[in-house]
Formats: C-alpha cells, sequence, structure tokens
C-alpha cells in the first residue's frame, strides 16, 4: 500500500468518525423542535452539550488533512463549492451560538430565535453534506487547470439534493437512537416514537438513493465490478439497516444506537468506494479528474503527516473516550447545564 | 461595478480573521489565568479559590465557543478564497494546520467538555488536569497556526519543483520549517501578548466589582492575581518585541522599515520616530519627532550603523530578480499602515507597563483598591490588549505584502480563480451581518453573566475546606458591616 492510499483511507476514517459522531449531535438539533417544552428542549440541548465540540472537530480535521494530503482537491471542492460552503459555515457558527446563547435568558422570544437557528442550522448543514456528497458522486465540471467552471445552480440537481435529504433523515434518525439512550420517563417514550417515525423516512430515502444511484449515477457502481468483495460491504449494510429496528423492538437502544453507527459507518465506506481512485470526479473529461495521486502533496509530506498521525490519533481515541465515559448515561439538568 | 477578487478576497480574510482574533488570545490568556487559580484551589483546598475557578470556567465557556465559531471558517476559507495559494502551499502549510487539529483541537474540545460541564461529575484532580490540558491545548493551537504563518513570513525547510500550473513548495525538513526563522519569537510575542489581554480581562472585571462594591473578596484575589501576571508579560513584551524587531530586520527588511517610516540612507545612523505620517511619494516621514541614531541603536546596538532603508534594493527577498518595468516601491508594504499599526501596539505596549508597574506598587503598600479612577481605568483598559494584539496581528500581515509568501508567491496571484468578486462580495456582507450581530449579542451575554457574578457560597456536603471558611466569613462579617459575604446566589437568574 503507498502513502496516498493510506491517506485516502485515513481520510476515510477521519470522514467516518464525523458521520459518526457529529451525526448524531446534528440529529439531535433536527429534532430538537420536536420537544414539548422548555426543560425537554435543554435535556436534548444536553445531552449533546459536553461533545458536539469535540465532534465538529473530527471535520476541522477532515479539512486540515484534506488541506495537506490533496492540496488540489481541497482547494477545488472548497473553491468550486463556494457558495454552498459559506452556507455550510454559516450554519455551523449558528449552531455553536445557539447552544452557546439560547438557556442564558429566560425571555421566550430569546429561546424561541435560538431554538429555530439551532434546528435549521443543523439541518442545513446536514442536507450540505449530502448535497457535497452527491456531487462527489456523480462529478462536477472540473476544467483541465483543476478549477471549477459551473456556477452554484450546476450544485443543486436531483441527484445531491436526494442525497442531501437522506442525510437529513439518516442523521435524524441516529440523532434518534442517540437520545433514546439518554433521555427517560415521558421525554424517552416520545423519542422512541420518533425512532419509529426516523427510520421509516430514512428507508424511504435509502431505497430512493439506491434506485437512483443505480439506474442513473454510472460511476457508483463502476467499482464494484473491480471490487468485488465490496459486495460483502452492501450486504452487511443492508443487514444492519435491517437490525436498527429489531433492536429497537427488543428495547436495546444501545445496540441500535451501535448498528446505526455501523450503518453509516458503511455508507461513508460505500461512497469511498464508488469514489477511488478519484477525489473529484471531472463531469467535463475523466482524464480531468482529480485523484489520489495528481492532487497529491509530495511523498515526503505524506509520510510525515502519517507520523503525525500515528502520534496524533491514539491520543484523539483515549480523549474521546475518557469524555464519553465522564458524560455516559441520563442527561441532568444541573448548575453547569446549557 | 468592478469587483476586484483578490482584493476582496483580502478583504474577507481581515474581517474574519480579526473578528476571530478577538477570542483566542483571551482563551489563552484566562486560560492560563484559570490554571493558576485553580492550581491555588488544589494547593490551599481553600474554597473561594474554587469559586473563582467556576466563574471564570464560565466566562471562559462563551470565549471558547466564539473561537471556535469563528475558527471554523479560518479553517476553510484557505480554500474557499485562496484555492491558488492552498496548491502552492498544501504540502507544508496544510501539514502543519492537520497538526494543529490533530494535536490542539481535539485536545482542548475534550477536556472543555470536562472543565464547564464535570464540576459535579469528576474529582477535583481530575478537573485541574482537564483545565491544564483545556490551557495547553489552546497554546498547541497557538503554536501550530504561528508556525503555519511564520513559514509565509519566513520560508525554511522546503523546495520548489513544477513549473506554471504545477509549480509548488514541497517540504523538505520538517524541523526546519517548524523552527523557521522567525517562528519561535512571533510564537513568543503572540503568547506574551494573549497572557496580557487575559490579565488585563480579569483586572477589568474585578475592578468593576470593586467599584460597584459587589463580591469584593473575590475580585480582590482575582485582581491580585491578575496584577502581577499582566505587569510580568508588559515587561516580557517589551523584550521580546525588542528581539523580533531585529530578527525582522534581518528576515524582512522591507518591512522593518515600513513600520519605522525609514525611508532612506541618512548619515550618522537611523533615526526613531515616535510620531509621523510617512509619505510614500514624499519618501519622508511628515510632522516626525524622531531620536536620532535610535533605529540603528536598537537594530544593531551601535548608533551609526545604517538600518535598510526602503530605497535600498536590499530589501527585496534574496535571489529575488525585479521583473522589466517594476520599480523598488512596487516590493513596498503600504508603508503608513505599517508605520501607524506598529507604533499603535508599542505605543499601548508602553502603557500596559505604565499602568500595571505602578498599580503593583500600588497594591504591594495596599491602596491600590482605594484608588478609584485607577480602577475606573482598569475597567475600560482591557481594549487596550485587544486592540494591541490586533494591530500587531495586522502589521506583521500588511508588511508582507506584496507577498502572501515572502519571496515565493504574490498576494495579487493566490486568490481563487473559480469564485467571482460577486461572491466574495456575498460571503462578505453576510459575515458582517453575522459577525455583528454575533458580537452585540456575544457582548450582551457577557455582560449579563459578569453582572450576576460569581456563586457565593451554599449549602453543600460540609468539608473541612468550607468549614474553615465559613468559620472566616462569619468573623469577617461580624467585623465589617455593611461588607456582607453572603450575598444573593444570581445564578442563572
Amino acid at each position: 500500500m503507498d502513502l496516498n492510499l493510506l491517506w485516502f483511507i485515513l481520510i476515510g476514517v477521519l470522514l467516518t468518525g464525523y458521520a459518526i459522531l457529529d451525526g448524531f449531535d446534528l440529529g439531535v438539533g433536527i429534532l430538537h423542535p420536536g420537544a414539548r417544552n422548555d426543560h425537554d428542549r435543554r435535556i436534548l440541548m444536553n445531552s449533546i452539550g459536553p461533545l458536539w465540540d469535540g465532534n465538529e472537530v473530527w471535520l476541522v480535521t477532515f479539512g486540515g488533512a484534506l488541506f495537506a494530503a490533496f492540496p488540489h482537491a481541497y482547494a477545488t471542492a472548497f473553491s468550486g463549492y463556494y457558495l454552498p460552503f459559506m452556507l455550510l459555515l454559516v450554519a455551523l457558527i449558528f449552531r455553536a451560538v445557539s447552544m452557546e446563547f439560547r438557556s442564558k435568558r429566560e425571555s421566550p422570544t430569546w429561546r424561541r430565535f435560538f431554538d429555530v437557528s439551532f434546528c435549521g442550522s443543523s439541518a442545513l448543514a446536514t442536507w450540505l453534506f449530502g448535497v457535497a456528497v452527491g456531487n462527489s458522486m456523480i462529478g462536477i465540471p472540473v476544467g483541465a487547470d483543476r478549477e471549477y467552471v459551473g456556477g452554484f445552480f450546476n450544485l443543486l440537481g436531483p441527484f445531491p439534493v436526494l442525497v442531501g435529504l437522506f442525510a437529513v433523515s439518516m442523521f435524524a434518525m441516529h440523532g434518534a437512537i442517540y437520545l433514546s439512550l439518554k433521555t427517560d420517563g415521558a421525554l424517552q417514550k416520545r423519542v422512541h416514537r420518533w425512532m419509529w417515525r426516523t427510520f421509516f423516512v430514512f428507508v424511504a430515502f435509502f431505497v430512493g438513493v439506491t434506485v437512483y444511484a443505480v439506474a442513473a449515477v454510472p460511476s457508483a457502481t463502476q467499482n464494484f465490478r473491480q471490487f468485488p468483495w465490496a459486495w460483502a460491504v452492501v450486504v452487511l449494510n443492508v443487514l444492519a439497516v435491517a437490525n436498527i429496528p429489531r433492536a429497537i423492538h427488543h428495547g436495546r437502544p444501545l445496540y441500535a444506537f451501535v448498528t446505526s453507527c455501523c450503518s453509516i459507518a458503511a455508507f461513508v465506506f460505500l461512497f469511498m468506494v464508488a469514489l477511488y481512485p478519484n477525489l473529484i470526479v471531472s463531469s467535463l473529461n475523466p482524464e480531468w479528474s482529480l485523484d489520489i495521486y495528481n492532487a497529491a502533496s509530495s511523498p515526503k509530506t505524506l509520510g510525515i503527516m502519517a507520523i503525525i498521525a500515528l502520534i496524533g490519533m491514539p491520543f484523539v481515541l483515549t480523549y474521546t473516550a475518557i469524555i464519553y465515559w465522564v458524560f455516559r448515561g441520563k442527561v441532568e439538568l444541573g448548575k453547569f447545564s446549557y | 461595478m468592478d469587483l476586484d477578487p483578490v482584493f476582496l478576497a483580502r478583504a474577507q480574510f481581515a474581517l474574519t480573521i480579526a473578528f476571530h482574533y478577538i477570542f483566542p488570545p483571551l482563551s489563552i490568556g484566562l486560560g492560563m489565568l484559570m490554571v493558576i487559580m485553580e492550581g491555588m484551589y488544589m494547593v490551599t483546598k481553600d474554597v473561594r479559590y474554587e469559586v473563582m475557578a467556576k466563574f471564570w470556567t464560565k466566562i471562559f465557556a462563551l470565549i471558547f465557543a466564539m473561537g471556535v465559531a469563528s475558527g471554523i471558517v479560518m479553517e476553510f476559507q484557505f480554500g474557499t478564497n485562496w484555492a491558488t495559494y492552498s496548491r502552492f502551499v498544501g504540502d507544508i502549510f496544510g501539514s502543519a494546520l492537520a497538526a494543529e487539529a490533530i494535536f490542539a483541537f481535539f485536545l482542548e474540545s475534550g477536556f472543555l467538555a470536562v472543565l464547564v460541564f464535570g464540576w459535579d461529575r469528576v474529582s477535583p484532580r481530575m478537573h485541574f488536569f482537564a483545565t491544564v490540558m483545556v490551557a495547553l491545548g489552546s497554546i498547541f493551537s497557538a503554536v501550530w497556526i504561528v508556525v503555519a504563518n511564520s513559514w509565509q513570513q519566513t520560508p525554511a525547510g522546503y523546495h520548489i519543483v513544477g513549473v506554471g500550473l504545477d509549480r509548488r513548495a514541497e517540504l523538505t525538513d520538517f524541523w526546519a520549517m517548524v523552527f523557521n526563522p522567525s517562528a519561535v519569537e512571533r510564537l513568543t510575542h503572540v503568547i506574551i501578548g494573549a497572557f496580557i489581554l487575559g490579565g488585563f480581562f480579569v483586572m477589568s472585571v474585578s475592578a468593576y466589582y470593586l467599584l460597584k462594591g459587589r463580591h469584593e473578596d473575590f475580585a480582590r484575589r482575582s485582581f491580585g492575581i491578575a496584577l502581577p501576571f499582566a505587569a510580568v508579560f508588559s515587561i516580557a513584551a517589551l523584550l521580546s518585541g525588542h528581539s523580533q524587531a531585529v530578527n525582522v530586520a534581518k528576515t524582512q527588511p522591507a518591512k522593518l522599515a515600513a513600520f519605522e517610516g525609514h525611508f532612506t540612507k541618512i548619515d550618522g545612523g537611523a533615526p526613531l520616530y515616535i510620531l509621523g505620517i510617512p509619505s510614500e511619494e514624499q519618501r519622508r516621514v511628515r510632522g516626525g519627532v524622531a531620536i536620532p541614531g535610535m533605529l540603528s541603536f536598537l537594530v544593531h546596538g551601535d548608533w551609526s550603523e545604517p538600518v535598510t532603508p526602503l530605497d535600498d534594493p536590499a530589501i527585496l527577498p534574496e535571489g529575488h530578480v525585479m521583473a522589466a518595468g517594476e520599480t523598488l516601491s512596487d516590493y513596498w508594504p503600504p508603508v503608513n499602515a505599517c508605520f501607524q499599526l506598529y507604533h499603535l501596539m508599542v505605543g499601548l505596549g508602553m502603557l500596559f507597563i505604565l499602568l500595571t508597574v505602578p498599580a503593583l506598587v500600588l497594591r504591594w503598600r495596599g491602596t491600590l483598591f482605594e484608588k478609584r479612577t485607577l480602577l475606573w481605568v482598569f475597567v475600560f483598559a482591557v481594549i487596550g490588549p485587544i486592540i494591541a494584539n490586533q494591530a500587531g496581528w495586522a502589521a506583521a500581515e500588511i508588511g508582507r505584502q506584496p507577498w502572501i509568501v515572502y519571496g515565493m508567491l504574490k498576494t495579487a496571484d493566490a486568490a481563487s480563480k473559480a469564485v467571482s468578486g460577486a461572491e466574495v462580495l456575498t460571503s462578505i456582507i453576510l459575515f458582517s451581518l453575522i459577525y455583528l450581530s454575533l458580537l452585540v449579542v456575544w457582548i450582551y451575554v457577557m455582560d449579563s453573566k459578569i453582572r450576576v457574578g460569581p456563586e457565593e457560597l451554599e449549602a453543600g456536603p460540609p468539608s473541612a475546606a468550607r468549614e474553615r471558611w465559613l468559620n472566616a466569613a462569619t468573623r469577617r462579617a461580624d467585623a465589617s458591616t455593611g461588607d456582607s459575604v453572603t450575598e444573593v446566589p444570581g445564578e442563572d437568574r
């Protein structure tokens, strides 16, 4: 395995970590308006209070790693997706401050404003991630000079929009399962209903995206001929998705949550398989696509970065484990809560 | 309307970095003071220090949240607005940024959770550990970002490969890149600037409480910790600033000449302008007040040794040859802006010393907290270090112009080609509106948190330390009427 492939895998690992971890807290944001009263809304917000910031660092690290390992892909994608990215940044800013500010005042107007902003920004950010994934699969107009030549609306084709909605439904379900671990009493019963509803919406979009991809996005299935073993992941993924309602039905939310994590990991994995070896597919000419070789940094830098990752990642996993352990169990509002 | 994408991209970067740069220095400075406060609690087991640590932690969380929210923009806008730059330096700059994320951001964000939400969940020892880790994480973050920025100022450990679209800098020596010629000095100065801000911030809030006669014991103690801290680092800033200026004279002569408005060689050593308005057309400082030979003395330790002036070709980066039709002034940074920003920073730095050192003497004599006017000065003085940090950073960045990577890539060639001026303008308007409203809301929330103040001691599981404190409190309450130590706790109203 060469360093370029290693970094392709590491980028995938970071993306998986981000999707699983920030996935549930974005999901909680999407579900937030479903809570009936102020107390329940605070419970929802505080269920992710100590965790969301660390989860978002996976995205920042993903961005930094992409910059360092594949600067051309970073530059083309971020300047090409300019306005969607600005919207994403705005959404992430609003999300952060909504949580921080919301419960700092009693005023209902104040709280309602930040409730709306919290839910809206969570949904928008999730949808935009999905749109980016969808566009990566179908390819974007990139010229021979590696520059994006399309406009804003080129990025809003039917497939990316559909993948965006799929992402929203998936994170909402993931968030609902997470919440059933963190709540109790009447709120948990409500959350239980959300789990079922979001699961069925998610399955509907899952089927929709799959049918669309198989029928109309050739690049989505091309690589499976080359890597037949990837079909195993497809099968495992379907099993994982099917296992979610089973686990919910048996009243084992932790099992459902782990399964949901596995399913998200499988989706990211399949996405990366479909993309390989490209990072950005040019819809104008396949020769102009940016792949893990022509978009990469020098082997020297990739090697040094691999050492940095090797030193850093054990620490990162240790902190993450410590924090999730410290804040395990049901949410209780205290004087240090949001 | 003709929209220049490069100018707009610069304006946007200036806007977003300036807004962001309000918060991290405050987190770094306050974080270090919180380590001291909670450390004193660990040593003395005096609950009053725990109350201090808890109050400042709440304030810290608000500052940190703004730093995170505005910081995520920084990570991505190299790619959105400066794609050509990103392609050129990704091999080097990208690694420093990725290292920052892995080594600093995870550390900070993880332990921040314990710091803010974990008071009841972990042991005091573990909590103190978390505080230290957050402070350390914020410093690590400064380390990597200043390393990356310093590499733009004084590149090292690289070579240029490729031509045309493929031309870029590649890493040859990682440690030479990290310890590039200006990294250590710039980092020291940045951290010191952050510590000064932290000290002034704590003093500002404490002075306000003292003037209002609220939480006086808390305020005296907080002020007492922050004052020597700020004084020491104000003096340290002068020393580190000096050594950094000497470094700039060596590595980026055009920048130093612009800072000092030093246009042309003068016999008998270069003068140091205290005030004035440099004019690029007239090539002199108008209305200047100067000390003859002082600049030569500061740079070389010799009153008459010349300092490279702006009209000397030696200001060009080593090995750079001017293209036909270019003049030397094409390689000047905007002189007046550099001069004023630099002088603003230095002037404020002097004021910090003039303010903190006498205050320290008064504190030692025990009369500081009776000087109401001085306390009012301290309430507002916190604005000084904020401006000084901003001005210093701006001077360093403007002083590097016309280069984005010194001697290698010009700013004019570095912006995204796929992004139009109209798109950048849209995002500038968007960010201006959002940042302005965020700033207003943030100040409002900070203000109300500060008005509520630290919690007063309340009923809890009795501990030996709490017993001691309550006994002492009762004694003091008996001794001085009207100075009650059991004020109403105003938790979250």
